[in-house]
């Protein structure tokens, strides 16, 4: 992973949250309090707001360093999540650097896992993990199978998209959508669909570079 | 929406700072990260921190003071509060006697605590409010949610450390009140979050929301409007089918105010709900009624039932001097 790469993705990623506003504000209308969209927003500007102070750094500082931020600015359940991400990511990174697929791979796996750990949630609970756990798994199959970038990508995004849609028909038994019961079902959940987006972009422009 | 408002984004500073102006003989407020403490730092007591999502108000920050908090950490509105907050909140009240936590029981504020409580260098313990009946099925679910039973939850524990208890008696004398006691709240209408600017939910001239949370999030069922004693009537039930009071049995009736109801109403409401406690054989011998536990600018209310026994009575009745509550000093 090089810094310049993640400064690009935050970039995008900002551009990404603030189109799917309207989006996002009604999917947490509907089953949350809200407010998802608005702390994305906030988390996004801060790490915007950090690009100079982090662009001379290693990737595993900037990680650890936007962790961070996005745990203090973020707040919430989202805040100590995605910052349970990155800083796994970084920690990581640390013991060496992730640079072919495969350790991108197992270095988002081993992410997923702790975020699972910290939100004490699992698969089919209609929660970001249903985006994040089935695009971890194709993530680990298709390196080890040794599949073209291009097509990897446009899979990683496939599993994003369909792990977000079935979060439609569930019921929630994690976050603030569990309060719903049955009403939750013909909702996409909203934490679902902000992580999709994020692996969406991310992957668009992974696919602008050639390794 | 049409609110008191400059620019949304400095909405709760601004609000903060109005708060400890007006109470600047009671408490101190710290920016970046944000956090309030008591005017005066508390010696050789376990150290009592609250903090939640702000629009509760006066949640948690209006009990900071003699008899109650020590200090509160406020989130952006309905949403935790952030770790490094905590911690430089348990750094600047710890007395030597380690740090108890208060947190209600929402999925963000208590992953927010937990990191807190992971990195924090002091002896610390939690105890989680769980106080709302409304939803029914909390086997697979985060579990009851808190709401304004932490208030009693504040006010006992508060007593107990005052009084120079060690950390693990404040925090078993929490998880006690917690478990005696039960709330339910309904809705009239939505409230409005600043940031997003429309009506958290949509809800009809002739309907109510049965046991709604304290953002807004949807509770048991939507149902048409009845008169103010039906809608006791189901609260009530809910709350001591939890309860499961004995005969006799001595509480405390919270009717908490979501903010937009009259208090006129909330007098009627406790009229009502008396009543029909009386007439389950219950004594009321400790009540309180007003906005204590509010959702922004929500019509409608909830009750909440404490069971007492002789150790909760003591450290209720005891002396609080906080900007929301205070007795006896």
């Amino acid at each position: 992973m090089k810094t310049a790469f993640i400064l690009e993705a935050v970039a995008a990623v900002n551009q990404a949250i603030l189109s799917s506003e309207a989006e996002l504000e009604s999917l947490d209308r509907e089953i949350g309090d809200g407010d998802h969209f608005i702390n994305l927003k906030r988390g996004c500007a801060a790490l915007l707001a950090m690009h100079d102070e982090l662009s001379p750094l290693a990737p595993a500082e900037v990680l650890q360093r936007m962790g961070m931020k996005l745990l203090s600015t973020i707040g919430g359940a989202s805040g100590p999540l995605l910052a349970t991400f990155f800083m796994t990511l970084a920690k990581v990174e640390k013991t060496g650097d992730i640079s072919t697929l495969a350790e991108i791979a197992s270095a988002f796996h081993a992410s997923v896992e702790a975020v699972k750990q910290r939100g004490k949630a699992d698969r089919g609970e209609k929660t970001m993990l249903d985006t994040l756990l089935p695009v971890a798994d194709t993530f680990t199959q298709l390196t080890q199978q040794d599949t073209d970038r291009h097509l990897l990508l446009t899979a990683l995004q496939q599993a994003a998209e369909q792990g977000m849609q079935s979060t439609k028909d569930m019921i929630a038994t994690k976050g603030r959508a569990a309060f719903l019961g049955e009403r939750a079902i013909g909702h996409i959940d909203p934490g679902a669909r902000s992580s999709q987006i994020i692996i969406h972009t991310i992957c668009e422009l992974a696919k602008t570079r050639t390794a | 929406m049409k609110k008191f408002i400059n620019e949304v984004d400095n909405l709760l500073v601004e609000s903060l700072s109005g708060f400890a102006a007006a109470h600047a003989d009671l408490v101190n407020l710290h920016l970046e990260p944000h956090f309030i403490t008591r005017k005066k730092k508390a010696e050789n007591k376990v150290a009592v921190i609250s903090g939640g999502g702000s629009g509760h108000e006066p949640l948690h920050s209006g009990y900071i003071g003699y008899g109650m908090l020590d200090a509160a950490c406020p989130g952006h509105v309905f949403t935790s509060p952030s770790p490094d907050q905590m911690l430089a909140a348990a750094e600047a009240v710890h007395a030597g006697k380690g740090v108890l936590f208060i947190v209600k029981n929402y999925a963000g504020d208590v992953m927010n605590f937990e990191m807190a409580a992971e990195m924090l260098p002091f002896e610390n313990a939690t105890v989680l409010t769980s106080d709302d009946v409304a939803v029914e099925n909390s086997t697979y679910t985060t579990g009851r949610r808190g709401v304004a039973g932490t208030v009693i939850v504040e006010k006992v524990v508060g007593s107990l450390a005052e009084a120079g208890a060690d950390l693990a008696a404040c925090k078993a004398l929490g998880d006690k009140v917690n478990k005696r006691t039960a709330s339910m709240g309904v809705a009239l209408t939505s409230c409005t979050v600043p940031a997003a600017g429309r009506p958290t939910f949509d809800i009809g001239e002739r309907e109510l929301e049965m046991g709604v949370g304290i953002h807004g999030e949807p509770g048991r069922r939507r149902e048409p409007m009845r008169n103010a004693d039906a809608i006791v009537a189901d609260l009530v039930a809910a709350i001591l089918e939890d309860l499961k009071p004995a005969r006799g049995s001595e509480v405390l009736l919270l009717i908490n105010g979501f903010a937009a109801t009259p208090l006129m109403e909330l007098y009627l409401l406790y009229n009502s709900t008396a009543k029909l406690l009386q007439a389950q054989g219950l004594v009321i011998s400790r009540s309180l009624v007003g906005n204590y536990t509010t959702a922004l600018d929500m019509a409608g209310a909830s009750i909440t039932v404490c069971l007492l026994d002789d150790e909760i009575r003591q450290h209720w009745d005891s002396p609080v001097h906080t900007a929301a509550l205070r007795w006896q000093c």
